[in-house]
């Protein structure tokens, strides 16, 4: 891997330069789109700034706070328990792995240890997540294509499947609200293996009829190769993780770096990307569903009893000592990282949550200059991006 | 990876005249961090990226951190003759701690994938003191981190390409993650069972003569 | 050849199609609200409170504690403690809330307030057929309101409620028991004095540790 000498600076807004040659009839003056908050094809409520000359994207800005409730303010004014029903809400698409990533940084500022088969329902779960995530995602990314319904509404009806596991098992589909610091908050109901061994037998038969349905669709494959190129050292540079970096070709994937969980038990591969365009972003989320598959099916058949929470975690009144730590998962969209000082209080001092889309969503503009305006909504689709987390 | 004593002799050795601090943290996570000097600190992250044992390609969080101004009460043990009998006594010993903002910065290496290395920045102050050098030319993705302290912090970055509010819109005047921030208190009007954000927008509203 | 790959899309889609007259499972969507689910056990929407016997004022759980007011973490939850107090389950005197009300348009339905209860006095109702025409007004609910049978409770969550119900009748039989040997000892001195409430009554899940409650 070759070190990038320095990094890529981001534009001058001050020049934008034109694409059409002068004098010529396509010479014409540039235009401003505002695309967002409100387009029925950009992410929730985001808003880019584009500047056209003719369909070629000449300048784009993010803008996002729209969803801005300073969550890590809230967080601060409240005990570490409070915290867990918000991060819900970060990316309300993969509640379980933001619960995780929290808990996780909670157990390493107050050094609990997480019985083992609390473990074995955190990693099903959080796969659970992953699958859900990214089948929904790859149909977000065919409806942004102009793909309308099918794909995506085949992708949520296997989505509600995985949903309505979460709910017998915590209460709540999407708010799942279930990991708390050193366990779990219940144990698992009856027969409740079975069912997750059902759905995920029956997954690799979605994941063909899937495939079958786009993987070699013309209109797909030209709409998507070679479309919002990154380069990895850009990707490196930029701290672009998930799929995102994997489809540039970067093996790097927290579960296999950091083991943190009980990942090391588990075999699976990291699929890795070549090109680093959209093409390689939508299959490499199909390669991780895969993988991810494997590694529930591990999962499911040595899943230990005992109890699912460290007896040393309290509930109330829990003051970790003066201290900081930053705990980080890998999760769906990339590395969610939580980050937390505290002072010995109830509350934490500093809690920060390092958002895998807002970060992910740095390098857009060097994805988009230079591409049509339509290939933008595309490469903004396959960032996968949930206002929520940018915002928080 | 290196230990944080033997990364720190390597830098003292690479940037002549940087001055650099372990800060130990207690908690058993054991993350302790590099405290750097403002004038050197662009010289030392590049050593960090580019060194090739170190080779922090990665700076996946950056963050800021407020501290306020503080008295810091620490007791130690002193021997002390009282009365003609040597005792143990507690001295307190009270001193002032001036305030500053501080800029903290989790690296890994994707290449060698180790980490963390926590460094950290402070700034002079809280009121006119508040730069920090930017390591965006360094590590793209403090761009928009950075500009998310700059709006939430107040530190402002020299050397960042492009240093606007990213979450609050441009009008917005403070910095809402200061310790000692209030809130504006012209809320839409929404009782709750407590009612004090009503009794708020009551009093702003009384305040401005419109009510 | 150009268009084969479309041609096998629709192919699965006409497969989707055709599978949904023949497999029920091709046919995933309900015509809700003439149709129903029926909902998982452990699903959980608001807040509701929990009452035993008859009287939903007299057999309210909640001592009024305020510990679940403290750590809402959205801070819906109003509570004014009584001046007087009535007797709870175990015949212990104990406050009760004048005034307990909830505000379903804060509440985010993450049960905080149920797992820091240790007097299995608040519970996840599964009602979610809640919209009214005054945003404000008919979404904050009182303690009328909010006070709900027990047998709600078992009726909805069986596990969970057969599990409450254990812990309140250990809770009972050890009071009782106490009372009779408290009696007896009354008796054999001879000397009246005062029902010594016993520190047991109150079972704390042992996660919980002691509660610091503000009384």
């Amino acid at each position: 891997m070759s070190v990038a000498t320095e990094s890529p600076a981001p534009r001058n807004y001050e020049v934008v330069p034109k694409t059409s040659p002068e004098g010529s009839e396509l010479d014409g003056e540039l235009l401003e789109v505002a695309m967002g908050p409100q387009h029925p094809s950009t992410h929730g409520v985001f808003r880019m700034d584009v500047v056209l000359d003719g369909e070629t994207v000449v300048k784009l800005k993010p803008v996002f706070g729209y969803l801005h409730r300073n969550h890590e303010k809230i967080a601060e004014n409240t005990s570490y328990l409070g915290s867990m029903p918000y991060t819900d809400r970060l990316d309300y698409f993969c509640s379980l792995t933001n619960n995780w990533a929290y808990a996780l940084a909670v157990e390493k500022l107050a050094g609990l240890q997480v019985p083992e088969r609390a473990e074995f329902i955190r990693v099903i779960t959080a796969e659970l997540t992953r699958l859900q995530n990214h089948t929904s995602v790859c149909g977000f990314l065919l409806q942004d294509m102009g793909a309308l319904g099918t794909p995506l509404m085949y992708a949520f009806r296997e989505r509600e499947k995985i949903l309505d596991l979460f709910e017998s098992l915590t209460g709540a589909r999407m708010m799942c609200n279930y990991m708390r610091f050193g366990g779990c908050r219940c144990d698992l109901p009856p027969g409740w293996l079975d069912r997750v061994r059902k759905i995920v037998g029956d997954f690799p038969q979605f994941l063909d009829s899937y495939e079958a349905l786009l993987n070699t669709n013309e209109i797909l494959l030209a709409r998507t190769q070679g479309v919002g190129r990154l380069p990895r050292e850009l990707a490196i540079s930029a701290g672009v993780t998930g799929p995102m970096l994997r489809a540039c070709g970067v093996d790097y994937d927290i579960r296999k770096v950091d083991h943190y969980g009980i990942y090391d038990r588990f075999e699976f591969r990291i699929p890795l990307g070549e090109q680093g365009d959209v093409y390689d972003r939508y299959m490499i989320r199909l390669l991780e569903i895969r993988e991810s598959l494997k590694i529930l099916q591990q999962a499911l058949k040595e899943v230990p009893g005992g109890p699912i929470i460290d007896p040393k975690a309290k509930l109330r009144s829990f003051r970790p000592k003066v201290g900081e730590a930053y705990g980080r998962i890998e999760g769906p969209k990339g590395e969610l990282g939580f980050y937390l000082i505290s002072d010995g209080s109830p509350n934490p001092y500093r809690y920060r949550v390092r958002p895998p889309s807002l970060i992910n969503l740095t390098i857009l503009e060097d994805m988009c200059l230079g591409q049509s305006v339509a290939d933008a909504v595309v490469t903004l689709g396959s960032v996968d991006i949930v206002l929520g987390e940018v915002d928080r | 990876m290196e230990s944080l004593e033997q990364i720190k002799i390597r830098l003292e050795a690479a940037v002549p005249g940087a001055k650099l601090e372990i800060l130990p943290n207690e908690s058993p996570s054991g993350q302790h961090s590099l405290l750097l000097d403002n004038a050197h600190a662009v010289a030392l992250a590049r050593f960090l990226r580019d060194d090739a044992q170190l080779r922090f390609d990665y700076c996946s969080n950056m963050t800021g951190v407020d501290w306020p101004d503080t008295e810091i009460t620490s007791k130690v043990k002193v021997k002390k003759v009282i009365d003609g009998v040597e005792k143990e006594v507690d001295e307190v010993t009270k001193t002032a701690r001036p305030g500053f903002l501080e800029g903290v910065y989790h690296l890994y290496s994707m290449a060698m994938k180790h980490g963390p290395l926590i460094l950290r920045l402070r700034t002079g102050n809280r009121k006119d003191q508040v730069q920090l050098p930017s390591f965006t030319p360094v590590w793209r993705s403090c761009e928009f981190q950075e500009r998310e302290v700059y709006d939430l912090f107040g530190v402002v970055f020299d050397g960042h390409p492009d240093l606007r509010r990213i979450l609050m819109w441009d009008e917005f005047r403070d910095h809402p993650m200061r310790k000692d921030y209030s809130e504006p208190d012209d809320y839409e009007y929404e009782p709750t069972p407590h009612d004090d954000v009503l009794e708020k927008s009551k009093r702003h509203q009384a305040a401005k003569g419109t009510l | 050849m150009l268009g084969s790959g479309i041609l096998k899309g629709l192919a699965e889609t006409a497969k989707n199609f055709v599978g949904s007259y023949i497999d029920e499972s091709g046919l995933t969507t309900i015509e809700y609200p003439d149709e129903r689910q029926t909902l998982a056990e452990n699903t959980r929407q608001f807040p509701f409170l929990v009452f035993d016997g008859d009287d939903a004022m007299k057999g309210l759980r909640c001592v009024s504690c305020q510990i679940c007011e403290k750590e809402c973490p959205p801070q819906c939850i109003f509570i004014v403690k009584s001046k007087d107090k009535k007797p709870d389950h175990v015949g212990k005197p104990q406050f009760y809330p004048a005034t307990f009300d909830i505000d379903l348009s804060v509440c985010m339905s993450c049960q905080i307030c149920v797992e820091v209860c240790p007097f299995e006095a608040i519970k996840m109702d599964t009602e979610f057929e809640l919209s009214t025409s005054d945003r404000f007004g008919q979404l904050l609910l009182h303690k009328g309101q909010l006070a709900k049978p027990n047998s709600h409770f078992q009726e909805i969550h069986p596990t969970d409620a057969a599990v409450s119900d254990a812990a309140l009748a250990a809770d009972k039989a050890k009071a009782e028991a106490k009372a009779a040997a408290d009696a007896k000892a009354k008796a054999e001195a001879g000397i009246p004095r005062p029902l010594a409430s016993s520190p047991e009554a109150v079972t704390i899940p042992p996660a919980l540790g002691p509660p610091n409650l503000p009384m």
